[in-house]
C-alpha cells in the first residue's frame, strides 16, 4: 500500500511545501513526533522548531516553523505553520505596543498642527485655482 | 512677448510632474502584481484553517469556544485596514465613508464602537472624527507581515474575552480587479465557520493536548490570518487604485501640456507679428 504520505506545509504568508513524503518529523508541544504513512488521525499544536520532510527518494528537506498546528488525516498531513515567533508574553508585548501607539497618536495631536496643515493645503489649492483661471483667460 | 517665460516655466513644471506620475504609475503596476501574488499565496492557509476548525466543531458539538458563541451585542470592535500613503484616488475615502455609515447605524441602536486602525490614513481620519481608537499599527509597508498584526489583533481579542466588545469586524478594500475595489465589512468573531456536511469524516482524531486548547490556538490564528489577508488585499487595492489615479494624472498632464504649448505658440506668434508690424510701420514713416 501507500508508502508515501501527502504533505502540505502552509503559512499565512504562503505555501511552503507541498508534495509526497516518506516520513515527516514535527515539533509538537508534547515532544517531537514522527509521522509515517497511515499514522492515526491526530490534531496537535506545534512549538517553534524544525519540520523535517523525508522525501521518497531518501533526501531530507527541513523547514523552520515558529509554531502552529498539525493535522493528520489518513493520507494527508497538513502543517499550519506560524511565520512569526510567538509566545504568550511576546503577544502581550506586541499588544501593549499597539495600544500605546494608539494612545500616543491620540494624545500628542495638537489641533494647531491640524489647522496649520489645512491652511497650507488651502493656500496650495488657491494658487492652483488662480493658475487655472489665468490659463482660461489666456485661452479665451 | 507677455507671459511667454511664465508659460514656458509652467510647461516645464507640468512636464516634471508628469514624469513623476508616470513613474509612480509603473511602480504601482509592478507592486500590484506582487501584492496579488501574496494575496493568492495567503489563501490556502485560511482555507485549511477553516476546514480544520469546521471538522473540530463537528467532532466536538458539546464544546463551544467563546469565539464561536453569539451574545447580545452592546459594543463592537472594528479592525479598519487602510493605506499608509495617499495618492490612490478615492480608495480610503470610500472605505471610511462606508465605515462611518455602519458606525452611525450602530450608534443609533445604542451600540458602542471601539476601533483598531491599521495604516496611518485611518489613524488620521478616525482621530479627527473622534472615535475611540484602542489600538493602531502603521507603516506596514508594501509587504505586511503577520508579526506586526499580532499586536493589534491581540488587543481586540483580549477585549472580546473580557467582554468589552461582543463582536469584531474587519473592514478593508476588496480587490475585485484593477479598475474596481470595494470596501467590505466582514464579521471576524463570533466566527461564522460553516460546518458543511462534506467536512464530515469517518475517522476520530486524537487530540494533543486537548480539543479546547487546539481550538483556541487555531481560532486565534484564524482571526489573525483573516486580518493578514485583509491587509494584503488592501495593499493590492491600494496599488491598483494608485495605478489608475496616476494614469489619469499622467493623461491630464499631457493634455495640459498640449494646451499650454498652444498658448505659448500663440503668444510667440503674436509677439513676432507685433514686432514686424512695428518695423513695417517704422519703415513706412520714414
Amino acid at each position: 500500500m501507500a508508502s508515501t504520505i501527502n504533505v502540505d506545509i502552509v503559512s499565512a504568508e504562503g505555501q511552503i511545501f507541498s508534495g509526497e513524503a516518506a516520513m515527516v518529523f514535527v515539533p509538537a508541544t508534547q515532544g517531537e513526533i514522527g509521522v509515517a504513512p497511515r499514522h492515526a488521525p491526530l490534531l496537535t499544536l506545534l512549538k517553534a522548531g524544525e519540520v523535517r520532510v523525508k522525501l521518497p527518494a531518501g533526501d531530507e528537506q527541513s523547514f523552520y516553523v515558529g509554531g502552529g498546528a498539525l493535522e493528520i488525516q489518513p493520507t494527508r498531513v497538513t502543517v499550519l505553520a506560524d511565520t512569526a515567533l510567538r509566545a504568550h508574553d511576546l503577544d502581550e508585548a506586541q499588544a501593549m505596543k499597539a495600544r500605546q501607539q494608539a494612545e500616543e497618536a491620540l494624545s500628542d495631536r495638537n489641533s494647531t498642527i491640524d489647522i496649520a496643515e489645512a491652511q497650507a493645503e488651502l493656500a496650495r489649492a488657491m494658487v492652483q485655482l488662480r493658475m487655472i483661471e489665468k490659463l482660461r483667460k489666456v485661452r479665451s | 512677448m507677455a507671459g511667454a517665460k511664465e508659460i514656458r516655466t509652467k510647461i516645464a513644471s507640468v512636464k516634471s510632474t508628469q514624469k513623476i506620475t508616470k513613474a509612480m504609475e509603473m511602480v504601482a503596476a509592478s507592486k500590484m502584481r506582487r501584492a496579488q501574488d501574496r494575496m493568492r499565496a495567503a489563501r490556502p492557509y485560511a482555507e485549511k484553517m477553516r476546514e480544520v476548525i469546521g471538522r473540530l466543531q463537528i467532532a466536538n458539538p458539546d464544546y463551544r469556544h467563546p469565539y464561536l458563541v453569539e451574545r447580545p451585542v452592546k459594543s463592537v470592535g472594528m479592525v479598519i485596514v487602510s493605506t499608509d500613503r495617499g495618492l490612490c484616488g478615492g480608495l480610503n475615502v470610500n472605505l471610511f465613508k462606508s465605515v462611518l455609515v455602519q458606525i452611525r447605524d450602530w450608534q443609533a441602536k445604542g451600540v458602542d464602537v471601539q476601533l483598531c486602525v491599521i495604516g496611518s490614513k485611518a489613524l488620521q481620519f478616525f482621530k479627527r472624527v473622534r472615535l475611540p481608537i484602542v489600538a493602531s499599527v502603521t507603516h506596514l509597508g508594501d509587504r505586511p507581515h503577520l508579526d506586526s498584526l499580532i499586536g493589534p489583533v491581540t488587543v481586540m481579542l483580549d477585549m472580546y474575552k473580557e467582554g468589552k466588545i461582543d463582536a469584531l469586524y474587519l473592514v478593508n478594500n476588496r480587490f475585485l480587479n484593477t479598475m474596481s475595489q470595494k470596501p467590505i465589512v466582514q464579521q471576524l468573531i463570533p466566527a461564522e465557520v460553516v460546518s458543511s456536511p462534506d467536512l464530515q469524516q469517518h475517522w476520530e482524531y486524537i487530540y494533543e493536548p486537548s480539543a479546547a486548547d487546539i481550538l483556541d490556538g487555531l481560532l486565534t490564528r484564524y482571526v489573525e490570518s483573516q486580518v493578514y489577508q485583509g491587509a494584503v488585499e488592501n495593499v493590492a487595492s491600494e496599488m491598483a487604485a494608485r495605478m489608475v489615479a496616476m494614469k489619469s494624472a499622467t493623461d491630464n498632464a499631457g493634455k495640459l501640456i498640449e494646451e499650454l504649448q498652444l498658448i505659448y505658440n500663440k503668444a510667440r506668434q503674436a509677439a513676432i507679428t507685433k514686432e514686424i508690424s512695428e518695423i513695417v510701420g517704422g519703415a513706412a514713416a520714414v
